[in-house]
């Protein structure tokens, strides 16, 4: 085997053993990036509530929300106006495009659009329970949903 | 060249101190402001347990700022909605707490709206802010 073969050999054998590792952890990682999140999301949204991704609601929503932040649901959350519109661009540019997501819901409020209102259906006891309190805390069910992974196959209700 | 060495550790020294000065605030600035600016309006300056009291009582809305950061904020507080877990206020308790004027003038002009309809005085302020850094 020559030197150039020999370095093309290793070349293969080492992608062919690193690239599926790689694969998983990007998948893994996935849920957590994502697409140009500015620093000031997480530390504007998720400091009282789970930082909510984007792509849990449509245009009308966010704007509705975003909007309103000197009244956001019973709380003062305004923003400096840079911030604020470094936020609304990219929730906007990330958020949900087609039904049933993107409809506009009461409040704009994601916990009473139709389609969440669909999937919890059974749960209107279950939210008032001591180791859930609210629906706004996904969390308590979806383990992921700090990193916007609400996958139905890993949700734990919590008794 | 013994002076200049002098001169060149001197230098490096201020620029550190002046650096990091402009770098991070502390909880102790926070606390010479609002009293400066409560003196400046005639309200003289912050004391604890007036700080305290301030804390653990309602102004006129249904949250007091106890409502959200516990009584005595030395351990975790808890959203009063979204039971989202808040981390200690008093900086002997958490470091990062009142190190960034930004976020001490925002938080502080938020919370006081949603506590008194109204943003805190300097007073107010102060009294609050000698409270937190006197909690060990």
């Amino acid at each position: 085997m020559t030197n150039a073969a020999f370095s093309r050999y290793v070349g293969v054998v080492f992608l062919a053993c690193t690239l599926p590792a790689l694969v998983v952890l990007g998948y893994a990682q996935a849920p957590t990036t994502i697409k140009g999140m500015p620093a000031s999301f997480t530390a504007e949204c998720s400091s009282c509530h789970i930082a909510y991704a984007p792509f849990l609601t449509g245009q009308a929503n966010w704007r509705g929300v975003m909007d309103r932040l000197d009244k956001h649901y019973g709380v003062d959350a305004s923003l400096d106006s840079k911030t604020q519109r470094e936020i609304s661009t990219w929730l906007l540019a990330n958020a949900a495009s087609s039904a049933p997501l993107a409809a506009v819901s009461p409040d704009f409020r994601i916990t009473r659009s139709d389609w969440f209102i669909r999937k919890h259906y059974w749960s209107a006891s279950i939210w008032k329970r001591a180791s859930i309190k609210s629906a706004s805390n996904c969390g308590a069910c979806h383990s992921g949903a700090a990193r916007s992974d609400f996958d139905a196959g890993s949700v734990r209700v919590p008794k | 060249m013994q002076s200049f060495r002098f001169l060149a550790v001197g230098g490096a020294l201020a620029l550190s101190v002046f650096g990091a000065s402009a770098m991070a605030d502390f909880p102790a600035s926070f606390l010479e402001r609002f009293n400066a600016d409560a003196r400046n309006a005639g309200e003289g300056s912050g004391n604890a347990a007036r700080g305290q009291k301030f804390f653990n009582e309602t102004h006129g809305n249904e949250w007091k700022c106890a409502a959200c950061h516990d009584s005595i904020p030395t351990g975790k507080g808890e959203h009063a909605v979204t039971h989202k877990i808040i981390e200690p206020m008093a900086p002997a308790f958490n470091p990062q707490r009142s190190t960034d004027a930004a976020k001490v003038d925002k938080w502080f002009r938020r919370n006081c709206k949603d506590v008194l309809s109204r943003e805190c005085t300097a007073r107010e302020k102060a009294d609050v802010m000698a409270w937190l850094i006197g909690l060990k």
